[in-house]
């Protein structure tokens, strides 16, 4: 009992400096994560599917592949994993701790590219490095499934108009036997280039354990 | 005459204008004692017999001069029109506006006025009563900041919003009053005889910052959304807080004794206060919404409800003593978004236009009386007191920001840093509430006299130095910005996409904030309230009506363009006849078909820019008549547009991967069919139609950089004459992508083949371009037919979107 203590206590030293988190939020974390994978080692997307919570998010599919996408794991692997563990879990949630107050310019503009990536790689389904109109309008289509009829003939054509966008922004000077096949990851820091991430994509990660908060009996 | 009276009743101005303007509508309380006692008595004993010379003789008078039955109205109305006239006359020199506020330049023209008046010897009647400023004045102000409060990131910034609006309100108020208070045991000064109670009152009435000036500048650089609200937030609920306090402090002013047991009840007031506020304001809130989903018929009384039921909260919570601040700002919060989806477009621009006007001219009224009071009253200045008093207002707000900062940094996703703090420090800007709240004190106060002049000295102190420091130093220290003018429907989507991936993430991982209660509330939202508050109920999501927007905003320039043509039809011709009477028209421009050219451009470009600025402004919204009725289309069109099976579908290439088409391939050769469809369209646009597509698509941008590009491209014309059918197409391309994208890619002069976009609605253009120059080369022999009589509703049943509007106008 004592030995495996201390062994998870060395094994969140581990992840602190791999993901930043604090321990404390790494035991809540670990907390939600066994809550979620039922006590097992790893955890699969249909544990993930079936959380309550999610079931009104459009983008469902999408957040729960990111998950599973090897690119947002902070190494240079492609494909996806069927089943995730615990430290798989934590890299891809530190995409998204808040800033602090002493971070530099140079860690501000790293974090931000990696939250673009995160973003583009939640279009880029198909791993070759663009998105392509399909892909797009798929993302678009889903953003808009929640609003009715009206929203889901709209996604097409905003979609369409949304390309055209990125398109014009990116290849002014396009031969007229050139295609724009998709867009690059260039090209998509591109079009949000003025847009402020610095206040968008956190999560207060809390040092108290909300998920018994909220959750009461069942994590125990 | 005139002018002596004038200048005697100038304080009534204020009073009457509002009483007249309010009064007319609400019939429920008409409360008259403010115009009862502070109203002149009508004729001036001196003047009267001149303006009558022989009223007494009987015949029937050819002239008469009634002037005491119009005085009071009149001179409300000459001085609303000098203030107004004021105004415009900062902006002739628009360049004052940005380094001096107005509301100093407003303070300068009223010590200048009050110099006259002083000067004359005239005393200004002491108008401005409690009743009238709280009944009428402060409401509008009040209401104008509520109603334009942008709901969002208020939401999102609700806890630290509120936590500098009360905690640093009572923290500045307590803080400023007590150390008042030890000053004045000291003897030097001359002034133990302010009690703690006054003290008090007298801090909490300085503690209202009113950063209205500010605010503009943070616009103009556009620091960071969440500094931006703060501010604006602090300034709306700390209006009420003082409010709470003042009414608190001067009843306990009053009082003889001060019991312990009172200052707890007095907390507890605070609290029924506040939340009975917000409770009233609810529930109006949510009535007025609820009647704007059966005014459709009525619409030209339609903003009225906004108003009457705004108004209504207000009266209401002062009924009950109770923050009718409060009730005003939750209403207008609440309702704003339902009523606005209610209403029609045209009842939605007055009720902005109309809150707006109120609000300023309220304010531009208070600002104004002051510069006039502080020349012509009686001032007792005590040296000691105003100085320690503006020393610790500008102590304690620092501190104070200093340390609830600290305090609220923990619980923010995004901490205030150094910079952001010094950006609410020095924002903290005294201004016309606190002057008001001074200036219509009991009389029973002993030192009034001192207060007055103490917070003029404190509202003139900051607005001047701070006021006119802030924006370089704001840019000079270079807080963090936001860019918050991107509206395109990629950034849009995008934002939503990381709004709902922030969402679930947190639900997955157990975590909550804000997101998790914005899902919840939205959830709620759809399910319930907008069913029954909102008459077409059917959830838009921000993508769509964003989209719509755009489309709307492009359809205004459309015909724009046109009206333009029509005036310049005439050269528009005489161009066309010209080019087809060298039979071959594409070989050169002559010198004065550029000139002729140069004109149209430059006429639409004129009329666009101006048109596109009125547009964008956040609170001027087209005057367009036309507007109601473009939207309607444009929301047909779209829906048309939209229907699966539409035109889209029928010519979108198998691989949807490919944007483009080869240019080697031309389009005709693929669609055939439809160019035939199209081929009476293009005989009317081919040549006619030409220069104003060219307006048409240099889309006009916001920055006057953009909107200058057309220009250049018509320089392009000049360099190389011989422009060829090629040429034409390769522009047009380039215009239109600018056009449909709003994008501001830089064009080169001479730019290659732009490729052609498959796109519901660039497809179409490109498409019409296309067969376009292939008949015109067909055409080129052929005469070609009046343009004015292509029959738009042909075109439209063939495809929605072709459906432009001007060509009705030419008919």
């Amino acid at each position: 009992m004592g030995t495996t203590q201390t062994r998870s206590e060395n094994k969140y030293d581990d992840l602190v400096t791999k993901t930043g988190f604090s321990p404390e939020q790494i035991k809540n974390l670990h907390k939600r994560f066994q809550q979620l994978s039922e006590n097992e080692e790893t955890i699969s997307k249909e544990h993930l599917h079936s959380i309550p919570a999610l079931a009104n998010n459009p983008i469902k599919k999408q957040i729960i592949d990111a998950f599973f996408d090897k690119r947002n794991q902070h190494q240079d692997e492609v494909g996806s994993f069927q089943e995730i563990g615990f430290e798989q879990f934590l890299m891809v949630l530190s995409h998204f701790r808040p800033p602090t107050l002493k971070m530099s310019e140079e860690d501000k503009a790293r974090i931000r590219k990696e939250k673009l990536r995160f973003l583009f790689n939640m279009h880029d389904t198909d791993n070759d490095g663009t998105i392509t109109l399909a892909e797009y309008r798929k993302v678009v289509e889903e953003l808009l499934s929640k609003s009715g009829t009206m929203g889901i003939e709209a996604a097409k054509a905003i979609a369409d108009a949304a390309m055209l966008g990125v398109a014009s922004t990116n290849v002014p000077h396009m031969k007229p036997d050139e295609f724009y096949e998709g867009i690059t990851f260039e090209h998509f820091e591109q079009i949000l280039k003025g847009l402020e991430m610095e206040t968008r994509m956190h999560i207060r990660f809390m040092d108290v354990n909300t998920t018994t908060m909220r959750c009461g009996k069942s994590t125990s | 005459m005139e002018f002596s009276n004038l200048r005697r009743m100038a304080p009534l101005l204020f009073t009457l204008t509002i009483l007249s303007l309010l009064q007319a509508s609400k019939g429920e309380i008409a409360p008259e004692p403010a115009l009862g006692v502070t109203i002149l008595p009508p004729v001036k004993p001196d003047n009267g017999p001149q303006a009558f010379p022989d009223a007494d003789k009987a015949n029937l008078p050819v002239f008469t001069m009634d002037y005491p039955r119009i005085q009071i109205p009149f001179e409300i109305t000459l001085w609303v029109l000098l203030a107004s006239f004021a105004k415009i006359g900062f902006h002739v020199y628009h360049k004052i506006t940005i380094w001096v506020p107005e509301s100093c330049l407003l303070i300068s023209v009223g010590l200048i006025v009050g110099g006259i008046m002083h000067s004359v010897h005239e005393e200004p009647p002491a108008v401005l009563t409690s009743n009238v400023f709280f009944l009428y004045m402060l409401p509008l102000i009040v209401l104008d900041s509520g109603y334009f409060m942008p709901t969002r990131p208020f939401f999102e910034n609700i806890g630290t919003v509120l936590w500098f609006a009360v905690v640093g309100t009572l923290w500045n108020s307590i803080g400023i009053g007590m150390s008042l208070f030890a000053i004045c045991q000291i003897e030097a000064f001359g002034v133990q005889d302010i009690n703690l109670q006054e003290n008090l009152l007298f801090a909490s009435i300085i503690s209202a910052v009113d950063p209205v000036a500010v605010l503009n500048v943070y616009e103009d650089v556009s620091v960071n959304e969440q500094l931006y609200i703060v501010v604006f937030g602090e300034c709306l609920f700390n209006d009420a807080v003082t409010v709470v306090l003042y009414n608190m402090f001067t009843f306990v002013a009053e009082m003889p004794v001060v019991e312990p047991v009172d200052v707890f009840l007095g907390v507890a007031r605070f609290f029924v206060v506040g939340l009975g506020g917000m409770g009233f304001g609810l529930c109006f809130g949510f009535v007025a919404a609820f009647t704007t989903r059966f005014t459709s018929k009525v619409r030209e009384i339609e903003p009225l409800f906004i108003f009457m039921y705004s108004y209504l909260a207000y009266l209401v919570a002062e009924l009950f003593a109770i923050s009718s601040i409060m009730a005003i700002v939750t209403c207008a919060l609440t309702m704003k978004y339902y009523v606005e989806e209610n209403v029609s477009q045209r009842s939605c621009t007055t009720i902005r236009h109309v809150v707006k006007m109120l609000g300023s001219i309220s304010e531009t009224l208070i600002f104004f009386f002051l510069g006039v009071v502080t020349v012509t009253t009686e001032h007792e200045w005590n040296w000691g007191y105003i100085l320690f008093t503006l020393l610790f207002a500008f102590v304690w707000r620092g501190l104070g920001v200093l340390v609830l900062t600290q305090i609220i940094n923990p619980f923010r996703t995004i901490p205030f840093n150094m910079k952001d703090q010094f950006g609410l420090a020095y924002g903290g800007l005294r201004g016309a509430i606190s002057f008001a709240l001074a200036f219509t004190l009991p009389d029973n106060i002993g030192r009034k006299e001192l207060f007055i002049t103490a917070t003029i000295a404190i509202i003139i102190f900051t607005v001047f130095l701070q006021g006119i420091s802030i924006r370089p130093l704001i840019e000079f220290i270079n807080v963090r910005r936001t860019n918050r003018n991107l509206d395109t429907i990629n950034v849009e989507i995008h934002c939503r996409l990381m709004e709902h991936t922030m969402a679930g993430l947190e639900d997955l991982c157990g975590q909550w904030s804000h997101f998790y209660w914005k899902d919840k509330f939205m959830k709620f939202n759809n399910r319930i309230l907008r069913k029954i508050l909102i008459r077409d109920n059917r959830a838009e999501s921000s993508i769509v009506a964003l989209y719509k927007k755009l489309e709307l905003q492009n359809a205004m320039e459309i015909l724009d363009s046109v009206s333009g043509d029509v005036s310049a039809a005439p050269s528009i011709i005489s161009l066309y006849e010209e080019k087809k009477n060298s039979a071959k028209p594409k070989k050169k421009f002559l010198a004065p078909d550029l000139k002729n050219m140069h004109d149209i451009l430059s006429k639409n470009m004129y009329k666009i820019r101006q048109r596109t600025v009125a547009f964008t402004s956040k609170h001027a919204l087209p005057n367009d008549i036309q507007t109601k009725e473009i939207l309607i289309r444009r929301h047909a069109s779209v829906r048309r547009s939209l229907r699966p099976g539409s035109f889209q579908s029928s010519y979108v290439p198998k691989s949807q991967k490919y944007f483009s088409l080869p240019a080697g391939k031309s389009l005709d050769s693929r669609f055939t069919s439809a160019r035939q469809s199209y081929a009476d369209n293009q005989e009317t646009m081919s040549e006619v139609g030409y220069p104003s597509r060219r307006a048409r698509f240099s889309r006009p941008t916001r920055s006057s950089s953009r909107a200058m590009m057309p220009l250049h491209r018509l320089d392009t014309l000049k360099e190389a004459p011989s422009v060829s059918v090629l040429d034409e197409r390769q522009s047009d391309g380039a215009r239109m992508n600018r056009g449909i994208t709003r994008t501001n890619s830089s064009h080169s002069e001479s730019r290659p083949l732009n490729p052609s976009f498959h796109d519901n609605s660039g497809s179409v253009d490109n498409l019409r371009n296309d067969s376009r120059e292939a008949e015109e080369e067909e055409q080129q022999s052929q005469p070609v037919a009046p343009a004015w009589a292509a029959d738009p509703r042909d075109r439209s049943t063939q495809n929605p979107l072709l459906r432009r509007p001007q060509w009705n106008l030419k008919k």
